[in-house]
């Protein structure tokens, strides 16, 4: 088996198409910071978190792949791992936040954090420079892990023995990635709302992380089969096997969503309870049923049946309605936090076109980027010494 | 070990040696071939094995079995076996716990002893859902494993694989054997055995009682 043998064969203008979509995007966010730069930040936050989750999920893939000692995703390996490779233009994707905190968060507020004792309480962790030293700290990281383990990866596309090499650093990174996606979650997301706390947030966020770039991972393999000598060697064994993981980390996703609401919910205090009180008022209790159906009764629903994970028309479909779900579920994070920061606006859904050229223009960025690495190497990784057990993986 | 021997009553002493002289062959030949309980071949290893598998079933034989030390991916196929049921026992079983639990916390805590809770509605759904997840989960649990014995027939103390000496050595170590039993329609001693010689089975036995020991009694 030869790398060159896995490159990239039918002619794709997805790199092309996705540069030229994103830098659109851009320019179309760009003119809507302009326009209304309160909501600008916002809709950007989203769609950030939005790409972010699928390139953090990638890396945990990586990462959890090389731990276990996976044999059957050694084929579609090079996919996450070219995701999480996407992790340093994310940082430069993230100044925006940086420079637009002022719009996002309420304890950058000096005046709102004076008069506010919890605020002040707070203050040692959440401030403007910490909290961007922090943010950069988390992609000095994953981009240190990322790249380590895809530049090993290549290498042994080359023949160099580093399976045990990427083992060993999988086992600290997994520790390092857990706390850091967890404080990432917490600083990004949950300090929008900085009097509301809930210590599982984070795996709140890892959960539908994960399960979005299982998603991504189905996509992308489906559109390189037909581009790459890819569908020689991923089989519906392989589909199957996301399928399932699919369909774990819907449960997952749910138990850990409900678990944060059950107890919120239970111990009935207001400052927690607040929470979902703006997600339950205005409009956002129709968005809050909607995650709950189309997050998890749906995918539940379909994903159990063994002949769904085994085609591809379902799979395809199933991973796209993914990606819609983890939109919403990051809308509904961050967008009822909007009147915090701008007390004079309305509570309702501020749904604005702006959502869709922040998405485009990080997303057609994103993907240029993930693209271009795809096309550098080869798509399979081809000289790991198991390869040919994972391309022959059969489901019992 | 006397009921056996009742069994054997019909096979007299006599009647076996006028057989043995009238074939030229052993008298305990015969008799193995007559009480055959299944014939068993010994494979080098996991993919001869997978491809003994897919021939056994293509020749048309039904009533058969792999023994590996492991699971073999892809041993279903080429076995031939369908889907199992069992999915579908556990989902019903899933469904029942379910339900079940909802329908008992709601007759306890809103019919027949209410009492309310910290303001809490009497039927109070949320504080609900870990009870009904959990008896959901342990419903499915169980009657995936005593489904999985159930449909395997489990635990059971009599196999006639366990007269093989060389399998019961081997078998949970680092032997692939492939057996077809008497059961099985087409079932004919000479022919399996031949059957598995020409698939490149090794240690060819034929599965009977302790028959030498029977027969040496006898006479």
């Amino acid at each position: 088996m030869s790398a060159e043998n896995f490159k990239l064969t039918g002619e794709s203008k997805f790199g092309v198409i996705a540069l030229g979509v994103g830098v659109a995007g851009v320019a179309a966010s760009v003119a809507g910071l302009f326009i209304d730069h309160k909501t600008f930040y916002f809709a950007y936050l989203v769609a950030f978190m939005f790409w972010m989750a699928i390139a953090l999920g990638g890396l945990f893939f990586t990462l959890i792949h090389h731990l276990v000692g996976a044999e059957w995703s050694i084929v579609i390996r090079r996919i996450p791992e070219t995701l999480a490779s996407a992790i340093p233009m994310m940082a430069i994707l993230f100044i925006p936040i940086v420079l637009g905190m002022h719009d996002l968060y309420e304890w950058s507020h000096e005046e709102a954090v004076a008069h506010d004792e919890l605020l002040k309480h707070k203050s040692a962790w959440l401030n403007p420079m910490w909290f961007t030293i922090r943010a950069y700290i988390y992609f000095g990281i994953w981009t240190f892990i990322a790249w380590t383990l895809y530049k090993a990866s290549l290498d042994q596309d080359g023949g160099k023995d580093v399976t045990e090499k990427m083992r060993s650093v999988s086992a600290p990174s997994m520790i390092v990635f857990a706390l850091s996606i967890t404080a990432a979650a917490f600083d990004w997301l949950m300090s929008l709302d900085p009097h509301w706390f809930s210590t599982i947030f984070g795996v709140y966020f890892f959960a539908g992380s994960w399960w979005t770039t299982l998603a991504c991972v189905v996509l992308l393999s489906m559109y390189l089969r037909g581009k790459s000598k890819l569908g020689e060697v991923m089989t519906i064994e392989h589909y199957h096997d996301l399928g399932k993981l699919m369909f774990g980390f819907t449960v997952f996703w749910t138990y850990i969503a409900f678990s944060q609401f059950m107890l919120i919910w239970y111990g009935n205090i207001p400052e927690e309870t607040i929470w979902y009180k703006h997600r339950w008022e205005h409009g956002w209790q129709y968005v809050s049923m909607f995650l709950f159906i189309g997050h998890f009764v749906l995918p539940f629903l379909v994903l159990i049946f063994r002949a769904s994970k085994r085609s591809f028309t379902v799979m395809k479909i199933v991973a796209s309605w993914f990606l819609l779900m983890e939109f919403v579920d990051l809308y509904w994070l961050i967008m009822p936090t909007f009147t915090i920061v701008n007390p004079d606006a309305h509570h309702g859904l501020h749904f604005s076109w702006q959502h869709l050229t922040t998405f485009v223009g990080i997303g057609g960025l994103f993907l240029w980027f993930v693209w271009n690495r795809l096309t550098s190497a080869s798509i399979v990784p081809v000289g790991d010494p198991r390869i040919e057990a994972s391309i022959h993986l059969k489901n019992a | 070990m006397s009921e056996n021997m009742n069994e054997i009553k019909s096979q007299s002493a006599e009647e076996l040696k006028k057989k043995a002289d009238a074939t030229g062959a052993k008298a305990l030949e015969i008799l193995i071939e007559e009480e055959a309980e299944g014939v068993v071949a010994e494979f080098p290893n996991s993919g001869a094995l997978l491809e003994a598998a897919e021939k056994i079933r293509n020749a048309g034989y039904k009533r058969f079995e792999v023994y590996s030390p492991f699971p073999i991916h892809g041993m279903d196929d080429a076995m031939g076996l369908k889907q199992s049921p069992l999915g579908f026992i556990v989902f019903a079983a899933g469904s029942i716990g379910c339900i079940g639990a909802l329908l008992l916390q709601w007759w306890t805590s809103a019919v027949d002893y209410p009492v309310v809770y910290s303001g809490k509605p009497l039927f109070a759904l949320p504080a609900f859902i870990p009870i009904t997840f959990e008896l959901t989960v342990i419903l499915c649990g169980f009657t995936a494993v005593v489904g999985m014995f159930a449909l395997n027939r489990m635990p059971r103390f009599y196999h006639p694989m366990f007269y093989s000496e060389n399998f019961s050595k081997k078998a949970g170590d680092d032997g692939f054997f492939a057996a077809i039993f008497v059961w099985d329609e087409k079932f004919n001693v000479r022919e399996v055995k031949q059957f598995f010689q020409n698939i490149g089975g090794k240690n060819i036995e034929i599965i009977h009682r302790p028959l030498e020991a029977e027969l040496a009694q006898q006479n």
